[in-house]
């Protein structure tokens, strides 16, 4: 199977699920007895091609241009879309990241060809590939495969694969092809203005080797206190999941996944967390993972090493007791 | 303004899922559906920018039949009318067959705005809004946290992942689809409610629509994940868990 791995960076930056889904890019190649091409988009990124180039594929193509600076999802479907159609690969792999979801299904309709994004896993069975993804928020998984001619596209979701896994070349460096794409400025109708980051950050919870962290299962503002006070007798900070944040019950800079902090600490406490995939993606490389539930389907239990089936509002005041009484 | 604002039903939070045999999808009798919780921002950002601009929003959703409930409730909180699209097996269409429906059922409406949530918590392919602008040749701009617009343009703050934000510009028409938090959506108020019994919703069959349903890719079963990591399951009284959750947390994981 011929593979094309589209990978992302920023102001020549990596966003590193890039590696994770070469990891995976090279396994299918492998498999499927392939090859194995990885794409660099943008302006100013030829020190990025040669080092992917370093891993075990077969070329990398450098695709520049001025309108490529900063992304836009015209100017990237359009050139990508070019690329697609002169390499004529049978499947297109992407790391699922916000910017993916921007123009990734695009590229794939103006192709008409469909998109299996978010995927979590895949598998190779009888010489077909089959895409694993998550619905019902994680609830669920469903076995997805593609329907009609290649090329297929399909994106992974970050935390699937190991980067770390992502072989170097054993003989020399992939040679690097620089292509040249045709996109006028009139055809790009976003305008991208600056880039910006707006909480303080004055906490890392990164640092922090214990998070106590909330979900919606805390009901009303004012149960937060029971939860901090938790946080402080662990020697812990307190996080939280995204409706938390959005709801304003505690600050934007405390919202652990995928549009918030990625943290891994030795304790990752989850409190009335469902673990939707998009928190989980933010926290499931945490040491240990101990979630309180009232619901036993929650998919935060796929993740969790101990898990208590109960009323949080019950078990969170006996651990605070049980706390003060230790000390 | 015309604003379009798609809005989807999926099962209730809370429902318990039953995957039905074969795991061709869930069981649907017995349980409650509601609107889409992403949609509800989109469409409380619909509702904001008419009641700024002027205009109207049309609420549109496709499924079976009682995903009129969806749009009732549209109406209720202020939308002028709605469009469903009737397909009691909507669950089996790809992203790009439920997009293409979508676009040929709203393209002679000519939305200046389409609004939709940042995907569904169902499904969640996440993909409608992208395919919607693909589809009837508008820019579009995703996971957007604020919308204003001036002078038949609009400048969007999208976010990014991990604390980032970008200011971006796009001409109208657009589709936009919206983050969750983007505001506070509203309830619908009786007098809301009562009104909305006159409001019209027109009623597509998607199969007259004449899009084939020449799918790209195909759900083969849904199921219960299996486990990536074996949970203990700590029982007894909260007392009691919270007691055996501190022992293992200090003296097997030693965390604490």
């Amino acid at each position: 199977m011929k593979i094309v791995l589209i990978t992302e960076q920023r102001d020549a930056k990596w966003n590193k699920v890039s590696f994770e889904t070469l990891a995976a890019a090279q396994q299918i190649a492998q498999q499927t007895k392939g090859s194995l091409t990885g794409v660099v988009v943008g302006k100013g990124v030829a020190a990025l091609a040669d080092e992917l180039a370093a891993y075990q594929l077969d070329e990398v193509l450098l695709v520049e241009h001025d309108l490529l600076a900063a992304y836009t999802p015209d100017g990237f479907s359009i050139s990508l879309r070019e690329v697609v159609e002169r390499t004529k690969p049978d499947l297109v792999l992407l790391p699922h990241t916000y910017q993916v979801r921007d123009f990734a299904p695009k590229l794939a309709a103006s192709m008409q060809k469909g998109m299996i994004g978010d995927c979590i896993a895949y598998r190779h069975e009888n010489g077909r590939l089959i895409f694993v993804r998550q619905m019902f928020q994680g609830r669920t998984a469903a076995d997805v495969v593609f329907v009609g001619d290649s090329p297929w596209i399909a994106s992974f979701q970050a935390g699937a694969f190991r980067a770390d896994l992502a072989a170097k070349s054993a003989s020399g460096k992939a040679p690097v092809k620089s292509v040249s794409v045709d996109i006028k400025p009139e055809q790009i109708r976003t305008k991208p203005l600056e880039l910006f980051r707006e909480a303080k950050q004055a906490v890392d919870l990164t640092q922090a080797p214990i998070l106590v962290s909330v979900g919606r299962g805390i009901k009303a503002p004012e149960n937060i206190a029971m939860a901090e006070k938790l946080a402080k007798l662990m020697g812990g900070e307190i996080s939280a999941s995204r409706p938390i944040c959005d709801e304003g019950w505690l600050p934007m800079e405390r919202q652990i996944g995928s549009s918030g902090q990625t943290v891994a600490p030795k304790l990752y406490l989850a409190l009335g967390i469902s673990g939707a995939i998009q928190h989980v993606v933010g926290m499931k490389g945490s040491r240990t993972i101990a979630a309180i539930n009232k619901d036993a389907n929650a998919p935060i239990f796929e993740v969790a090493d101990y898990g208590i089936v109960g009323d949080l509002f019950e078990v969170v005041p006996a651990l605070i007791e049980e706390l003060e009484k230790g000390s | 303004m015309k604003i379009g604002v798609c809005v989807k039903q999926v099962p209730a939070k809370d429902a318990p899922l039953a995957i039905v045999d074969g795991g061709a999808w869930i069981r649907e009798s017995d349980i409650g559906f509601e609107t889409n919780e992403p949609d509800t921002y989109a469409l409380e950002e619909a509702l904001r920018l008419k009641e700024k601009h002027g205009g109207e929003v049309v609420a549109i959703s496709m499924g079976p039949e009682r995903a009129k409930q969806t749009i009732k409730e549209a109406l209720a909180k202020g939308a002028e009318r709605g469009i469903h699209i009737a397909d009691s097996e909507f669950y089996k269409l790809d992203p790009l067959t439920s997009a293409r429906s979508l676009a040929v059922a709203i393209q002679n409406e000519n939305f200046d705005l389409i609004l939709t949530g940042l995907q569904s918590d169902d499904q969640g392919f996440g993909q409608t809004g992208v395919l919607l602008a693909e589809l009837l040749g508008r820019p579009h701009a995703t996971i957007i946290m604020s919308i204003e617009v001036t002078d038949g343009r609009m400048k969007l703050k999208r976010e990014l992942e991990a604390g980032w934000f970008q200011w971006v510009e796009l001409p109208l028409p657009a589709v936009i689809t919206i983050q969750s938090g983007i505001n506070k959506p509203r309830y619908a108020t009786l007098k809301g409610i009562m009104a909305a019994k006159k409001k019209e919703i027109a009623t597509i069959d998607r199969a007259s629509l004449g899009v084939p349903d020449s799918r790209t890719e195909q759900v083969e079963r849904i199921y219960v994940p299996q486990k990536s990591k074996k949970t203990e399951f700590i029982t007894g009284s909260p007392k009691e868990t919270a007691a055996k959750l501190l022992e293992k947390l200090r003296h097997e994981a030693r965390v604490l």
